[in-house]
């Protein structure tokens, strides 16, 4: 499953800790989330600490560990199942999460601009072809309607930039 | 009108130019059904019994002549010549290519049109009250609201993947033209003790199989928190609605179990994370919005000119279809004019295109340029000067749209049913032209006075029969199509479902019910204008039931 980083397909430099298996010492690991929150001594290891975080979980319970981790994935089971979205958007709005945030699951082409405006910084990609046409298909919009994780201006802040208070209609 | 400028059209082109692409992929194989399914969806392109079908939004009802030719052209070239006009103020064509789709969705992008978010368990065409901005008893035009709150929630990178579909509705008048109370969503403007204008908030009714009316859970919302409130709304339910049970996926189904108060809490909770943010709205932004529609400049006229009135006098045909269709405008010497698509015999909803290319003409001539459609699948020409009425009756008769029966018993309310759609059970269309042919009689009907009925033709509801005074739902027994009925539903501001009246009845003998029933309404009512929807609440369906059922 090629992973896709600032719109290159990258090698992914995380291991997944599986089950009970002992964590590799000295590369940088992505552990479930039950089991970081079961351990989380984990943070003091001395390489970079991921935690695959479930969809129904609230990442509020993630919040006192947000400096400590260097990546979080969320999960979309079904690319229907649109969850992580919100949780995306409070890690990055709410907790200021800085870090790599990472898509999993069913990540296809036409998520991908919602998926970046949302926060996500990282994409498992499930298909080869999805993945090599990441750029285009993360610019297919130029113009957005609401303010979102990704900073850029919304229409309606645009064109109040561009005419200040210049239409008179009653109003509030 | 809502008038586009260059970061909607920008928007609209560059969500052809993605569909485009998409179709390419599903034709050659580069997608499979199953994944080009919701992207379909979100375009308003459902597969049908018979062939894809496209959902074209209208926000919030209201159209220009030049977009209602432009659907008229959609609709010879890419269609059979007819589209089909909804409940939720929507239009759809029933007969279109896939391949040929996104050429259709080009030439409707030229004015401004698109089938974005008509489907897809994301937010869809925001609906309100199809006299908006020409009501005398609205507090303000609730389109400026509709219009903030499509805009924010269209292509919402957080909101398009939600457990299901999500349907928000605004009102701005004492009487509910919008049937806020069916909605997921709904917001009612009005003043608070200090008059102050703000939005009381309904959250979890729809139809369906599991109906239910939505529960007010903040009754005074101020104006800039509009969009806020709604994230936070949405947020809630996008992380906690129920996603295992497609049935059990609605925000109705959430706030039932959660219970209105605590969802209430959640809500708030969220909401006073995000209300002084960037959602938070002032008095500029809504003047942006505001400014971008224009308002017809009407002449100065007196009410009622003595030519209009003469007319009526000489003419009882047209004063027949005056009494009937039009209704009283905020404007002196204007009327709001009713354009009825019930004709008897037809599909309740259905125009063709040489239909809207002339009522486009006539919009120009009459009504500003403008058209509205509302919920119960009429349109509407809302600003008609009243010395006008006398030749708009004789060219809208001209095409077949000056049936006087709006609100009567043949107004109905049907879905497309098991002609058109996967999803019904049982037919619905011919159960209405059945019903308006023995009503044929206009004396009759107008002596049975307001009376709505609606049908739906699978558990769905699309043609919300919850909520008809009379309501028939098809359901399959054996193979064979059988109706139940239900009484005493309504959806204005006193909105209530109906009670089901007894055991389902066969498809031959449902105008015979609907006539009983009316025949009993006439024996029970107390006086001649007690309406058939307060007999049933004064007599409750008992009597209805034994009337209905004594010989079957």
């Amino acid at each position: 499953m090629p992973l896709v980083k600032a719109g290159q397909i990258v090698e992914d430099r995380y291991v997944r800790a599986v089950d009970d298996a002992p964590i590799p010492e000295g590369v940088p690991v992505i552990v479930p989330g039950a089991r970081f929150l079961a351990d989380a001594e984990l943070v003091t290891r001395n390489a970079p600490i991921g935690v695959l975080w479930p969809n129904d979980k609230r990442v509020a319970e993630l919040e006192p560990w947000l400096e400590d981790l260097s990546l979080i994935a969320l999960v979309f089971p079904k690319f229907r199942d649109g969850r992580a979205y919100s949780q995306a958007r409070l890690l990055r709005e709410r907790y200021g999460y800085r870090c790599e945030l990472r898509a999993t699951g069913e990540v296809l082409r036409d998520q991908f601009q919602f998926l970046l405006r949302a926060g996500f910084d990282s994409f498992e990609v499930k298909k080869e072809a999805d993945a090599r046409a990441f750029a285009q298909a993360a610019s297919r919009f130029s113009v957005f309607y609401q303010p979102s994780a990704d900073g850029g201006v919304p229409a309606l802040r645009c064109r109040l930039q561009a005419a200040p208070a210049a239409r008179a209609h009653e109003a509030v | 009108m809502y008038i586009y400028d260059a970061f909607d059209r920008t928007l609209v082109a560059e969500r052809v130019a993605e569909f485009r692409d998409q179709v390419a992929r599903r034709l050659s194989g580069e997608l499979t059904e199953d994944e080009f399914k919701p992207l379909r969806l979100m375009n308003g392109v459902y597969l049908q019994l018979h062939a894809y079908m496209v959902r074209i939004s209208i926000p919030y009802g209201t159209l220009s002549s030049e977009q209602l030719r432009m659907l008229a052209h959609v609709a010879r070239r890419y269609d059979r010549g007819y589209g089909h006009f909804t409940t939720r103020q929507n239009i759809q064509f029933h007969w279109i290519k896939l391949a040929e789709m996104p050429d259709a969705l080009a030439d409707l992008a030229k004015v401004g049109m698109h089938g974005m978010q008509t489907s897809g368990n994301c937010v869809r065409n925001l609906t309100t009250d199809q006299w908006a901005g020409v009501a005398p008893d609205e507090i303000e035009d609730p389109r400026i609201y509709a219009e903030v709150i499509r805009q924010h929630v269209t292509l919402h990178p957080e909101f398009s993947f939600m457990p299901r579909k999500f349907k928000i509705a605004v009102g701005a008048s004492a009487h509910d033209r919008a049937a806020l109370r069916i909605h997921d969503l709904a917001l009612r403007l009005h003043r608070n003790g200090a008059g102050e204008l703000g939005f009381e908030v309904m959250v979890g009714g729809g139809l369906g199989r599991t109906p239910f009316l939505a529960k007010t859970i903040k009754p005074f919302l101020p104006k800039r928190d509009i969009l806020s409130y709604t994230e936070a709304v949405l947020r809630t339910y996008n992380q906690f609605g129920r996603r295992d049970n497609i049935y059990k996926a609605r925000i109705k189904i959430l706030v039932h179990e959660l219970g209105a108060e605590v969802f209430a809490r959640e809500v708030d909770t969220e909401w006073q994370s995000i209300k002084d943010g960037a959602l938070a709205l002032d008095s500029a932004a809504f003047a942006e919005i505001a400014g971008r529609f224009r308002y017809p400049d009407y002449a100065r006229l007196d009410d009622s000119p003595r030519s209009f009135a003469e007319a009526r006098r000489a003419d009882p045909a047209f004063d027949t279809w005056v009494a009937n269709s039009a209704a009283n405008h905020k404007t002196p010497g204007y009327s709001i004019v009713t354009l009825s698509l019930k004709p008897e015999g037809g599909t309740p909803g259905d125009a063709t295109a040489d239909q809207m290319d002339a009522i486009a003409d006539l919009a120009d001539r009459y009504s500003f340029g403008e058209i509205r459609v509302g919920h119960e699948q009429n349109l509407v020409l809302p600003h008609v000067a009243q010395r006008d009425l006398p030749e708009l009756w004789r060219k809208l008769d001209g095409i077949g749209v000056a049936t006087p029966n709006v609100n009567l018993i043949s107004d109905i309310i049907a879905c497309p049913g098991l002609d058109y759609c996967g999803l019904a059970n049982a037919r619905s269309i011919p159960i209405a032209q059945q019903i308006a042919t023995r009503f044929r009689d206009r004396n009759l009907a107008r002596d049975l006075g307001r009376l709505h009925i609606n049908i739906s033709g699978c558990i769905n509801a699309c043609g919300h029969h919850h909520v008809g005074h009379i309501g028939i739902l098809g359901v399959e027994k054996n193979g064979e199509e059988f109706y139940q009925i239900t009484l005493g539903g309504k959806a204005d501001e006193n909105a209530t479902l109906g009670t089901l009246i007894g055991p389902a009845v066969p498809f031959a003998q449902v105008a015979d019910v609907v006539e009983d029933i009316a025949a009993a309404y006439v024996e029970l009512r107390e006086r001649p204008d007690e309406l058939f929807i307060d007999t049933v609440k004064r007599t409750g369906v008992e009597p209805f039931r034994e009337r209905v059922y004594a010989t079957r």
